[in-house]
C-alpha cells in the first residue's frame, strides 16, 4: 500500500522546473500580443527606435482616432459589418445544428446514417477548393462586394450538426423525449422546450467557437468584398499594406480588431478551453 | 426503422387519438417528415454554397476560362500545363517546405507542453489560457505584428540578433529566412491549440496503467514514450491531419507578410500554392487554370494526409 502511494506521489510530484517550463511557454504565448498594444499607445517617430520601447506609451487615442479617420480602411463599418456577419452566422449555426443534431441523434428516419456519414465528409473539403466558383457564383447572382455573400453559405457548418449530435446522443435520454411526445408536444416544440434547454452548455461552445471563426475569417472576404464594404480583417488587411509606415496606426487598429476577442475570451474561456480539449476525446 | 419506435409512434398516436382524429393525423405526419425538414437547410445551403462549388471546380478546371462567360473547353490541358509550370512547382516547394518546419516542430512543443499540463499544477485554467491566446487572434492580425518583428531594420528578432553578435537578418529576402518567418507565424498561432487537444486524450490515458509502471520502476521519461505517447496516437493522426489540412493552405500569413502582395516576395521565395491559386484567378483571371490548380491542391492534401497517417501510425506503435 505504501509502495502504491509512493509511486503516485512521485507520478504526480511537480517540480519548479515545470513551472518554469510552462511560464516560459506563456510568455511566449502573450509577448507578441501585449507588444502588439505597447506599438498602439506608442507615436510613430518611437517605434523606429534602437532599441525598441517595451512599455505602453500615451498616443493611443491619437492612433485610435487616426484609424477611424482613415477613409480607405472604412475601419469602424468593418467592425459593425463583422458583428453583423459573425452574429447572424453564430445565431444560424447554433440553431441549425442543434436542430438537425437533434434529429440525428434522437429521431428515426429512412437514409439517417448515410445522410450523417455526408454530413462527416463534408468537414474534411477545404475551403479554397470551392473559392473560384463561389466567386463566380456570387457574380452571377450579384452577391459580391455585398455582406451577404460572407453570411449565407456559413449559415450552416458540418463541424456544428456532428458536434451537436454527438453531445445530444449522450445528454438526452429516449424517455424524456418520449415523454414529451406522450404529452402531446410537436416535435419541433419537443426541440425547443426539451432538447435545446438541454443541449445549451455544448451550444455555447459552437457559438463561441463559431463566432471567433467568423470575426477571423480572411480568404474569402478578401476575395469577394472590397474595401466599400469590408469585415474588420479586410479593413485590418489595406491598412497594414497601404500603411505599413504608420505603424502606431495600424497596430492600434490590430488592437482594435482583437479586442472583442479577448473580450470574448476572457468572459468564456473555461468553456472554450473545455469544447477543445473535450473535441479531442470524441472525434 | 426499430420495432421500438414503432411501438413509441402508436403510443403517441394512441394519446392524440383519444382527443380527436385530424389531430392524430397530423402528429403522425409531423413525426414522419420533422426530421427532413430539421435537416433539410444544411443540405439545401451545403448543395448550393459548399457542393456545387466544388463539382464546378472540376468543371471549370477543363476550360480555358478567361472572364465570366468566355471559355472553350480544352480537357486535361491546365493539368498537363500545371505540371510543366515552374511557377507551381516552386509554390508547392516553399508550401511544402513551410509547412515541414512549421508543423513537426509545433506538434512536439505541444506535446511537450501538454504533458507539462497534465502535471498537478497551481493556476491550471490561467496556463491552459496563456498557451491558447495565440489562437483567438486572427490571422492577419499575426501576420502584421510577426511582420512587424521581423522587419529588417527595426524589428525586435533583428534587434536582439544583432545584440547577441550575429549579423542581422532579412526575413523576407531569402528563402530560409522567409520560411523561418512564416514558419514561426504558424507555431505561435497553432501550437497552443494543439497542445489542449493533446492534454484533452491524455487525461483520458487510465490512471492504472502509469500507477503499473512506476511499481515495475518505469522513469518518468519511460513512462511518457511507452505509455503516454502510443495511448495518444489516435489524437496524434487527428492533430497531423488537421494541421496537414491547414498548412498546404498557407495563405493569409504569406500574404500579409509580403504587405498584401500575392508573387510571395521578389523571386517568389514564399509564394504558396494558395497564394498562386489566387494570384492566378483573381489577378490573371484565368479562373479555369486557378481551378485546376485548386483540384492539384486537394489532391496534394489527400496524398500528404495519407502518407501522414502512415507515418504516425508506424511511428507511434
Amino acid at each position: 500500500m505504501s509502495t502504491m502511494k509512493a509511486a503516485s506521489v512521485r507520478l504526480w510530484r511537480t517540480s519548479p522546473a515545470t513551472y518554469i517550463a510552462l511560464i516560459v511557454g506563456c510568455v511566449t504565448s502573450l509577448f507578441p500580443i501585449y507588444w502588439m498594444f505597447v506599438v498602439a499607445t506608442r507615436s510613430n517617430d518611437v517605434i523606429n527606435d534602437v532599441p525598441p520601447p517595451l512599455l505602453p506609451g500615451a498616443a493611443l487615442a491619437d492612433n485610435v482616432g487616426r484609424v477611424f479617420a482613415n477613409e480607405h480602411a472604412a475601419f469602424a463599418y468593418g467592425l459593425v459589418n463583422s458583428l453583423v456577419v459573425s452574429s447572424v452566422v453564430t445565431l444560424s449555426v447554433v440553431f441549425f445544428s442543434t436542430l438537425a443534431g437533434f434529429a440525428f441523434a434522437k429521431l428515426r428516419f429512412r437514409g439517417r446514417n448515410g445522410m450523417l456519414l455526408v454530413i462527416i465528409g463534408t468537414m474534411m473539403v477545404p475551403v479554397q477548393l470551392g473559392l473560384i466558383p463561389l466567386y463566380m457564383l456570387m457574380v452571377k447572382i450579384g452577391w459580391n462586394g455585398h455582406l451577404q455573400a460572407v453570411i449565407v453559405p456559413f449559415l450552416v457548418s458540418g463541424f456544428g450538426v456532428f458536434m451537436m449530435r454527438q453531445y445530444a446522443s449522450e445528454a438526452i435520454s429516449d424517455e424524456l423525449v418520449e415523454a414529451a411526445r406522450v404529452d402531446g408536444c410537436s416535435t419541433f416544440r419537443i426541440y425547443w422546450n426539451v432538447v435545446l434547454p438541454v443541449l445549451r452548455p455544448a451550444a455555447a461552445v459552437l457559438g463561441l467557437l463559431t463566432f471567433m471563426q467568423t470575426w477571423n475569417e480572411f480568404i474569402w472576404p478578401y476575395a469577394v468584398l472590397d474595401a466599400n464594404t469590408p469585415t474588420v480583417q479586410l479593413s485590418l488587411s489595406l491598412l497594414a499594406t497601404a500603411y505599413y509606415t504608420d505603424y502606431a496606426q495600424v497596430f492600434a487598429a490590430t488592437a482594435l480588431a482583437t479586442l472583442p476577442l479577448f473580450a470574448v475570451f476572457i468572459l468564456f474561456g473555461r468553456q472554450i478551453i473545455g469544447g477543445i480539449m473535450e473535441g479531442s476525446i470524441k472525434s | 426503422m426499430t420495432s421500438s419506435s414503432v411501438v413509441r409512434a402508436s403510443a403517441a398516436a394512441r394519446a392524440a387519438d383519444a382527443r380527436d382524429p385530424w389531430r392524430s393525423r397530423l402528429t403522425r405526419a409531423d413525426m414522419r417528415f420533422a426530421p427532413y425538414f430539421f435537416i433539410a437547410p444544411f443540405f439545401v445551403l451545403f448543395a448550393i454554397f459548399g457542393a456545387f462549388p466544388l463539382i464546378y471546380t472540376g468543371w471549370v478546371s477543363l476550360h480555358d476560362w478567361h472572364l465570366i462567360g468566355d471559355h472553350t473547353f480544352v480537357g486535361f490541358d491546365n493539368y498537363t500545363a500545371l505540371f510543366a509550370d515552374p511557377d507551381f512547382w516552386n509554390a508547392l516547394k516553399n508550401t511544402v517546405g513551410i509547412f515541414v518546419i512549421a508543423t513537426v516542430p509545433q506538434l512536439l512543443m505541444a506535446l511537450g507542453m501538454a504533458n507539462l499540463l497534465n502535471r498537478k499544477i497551481r493556476a491550471r485554467t490561467f496556463f491552459r489560457m496563456g498557451v491558447l491566446i495565440p489562437n483567438v487572434t486572427s490571422v492577419a492580425a499575426v501576420g502584421i505584428v510577426f511582420g512587424q518583428l521581423f522587419a529588417r531594420d527595426v524589428g525586435l528578432v533583428n534587434y536582439v540578433i544583432t545584440r547577441l553578435g550575429l549579423d542581422a537578418v532579412d526575413w523576407q529576402a531569402n528563402t530560409w529566412s522567409s520560411w523561418i518567418a512564416i514558419a514561426t507565424m504558424v507555431d505561435w498561432r497553432w501550437t497552443g491549440y494543439n497542445t489542449l487537444i493533446l492534454l484533452g486524450a491524455m487525461q483520458a490515458i487510465p490512471k492504472e496503467l502509469f500507477e503499473a509502471a512506476s511499481l515495475d520502476g518505469a522513469a518518468p521519461w519511460q513512462q511518457f514514450w511507452r505509455i503516454t505517447v502510443p495511448q495518444l496516437r489516435p489524437t496524434l493522426v487527428f492533430t497531423v491531419i488537421i494541421s496537414t489540412i491547414g498548412g498546404l493552405q498557407l495563405f493569409t500569413e504569406p500574404v500579409i507578410f509580403g504587405n498584401g502582395r500575392m508573387l510571395g516576395g521578389t523571386l517568389g521565395q514564399f509564394q504558396t500554392v494558395t497564394m498562386y491559386m489566387y494570384e492566378t484567378a483573381f489577378q490573371r483571371f484565368q479562373y479555369g487554370y486557378g481551378a485546376a490548380i485548386a483540384w492539384a491542391l486537394f489532391g496534394l492534401i489527400v496524398i500528404f494526409s495519407l502518407i501522414n497517417l502512415l507515418i504516425v501510425r508506424r511511428a507511434a506503435r
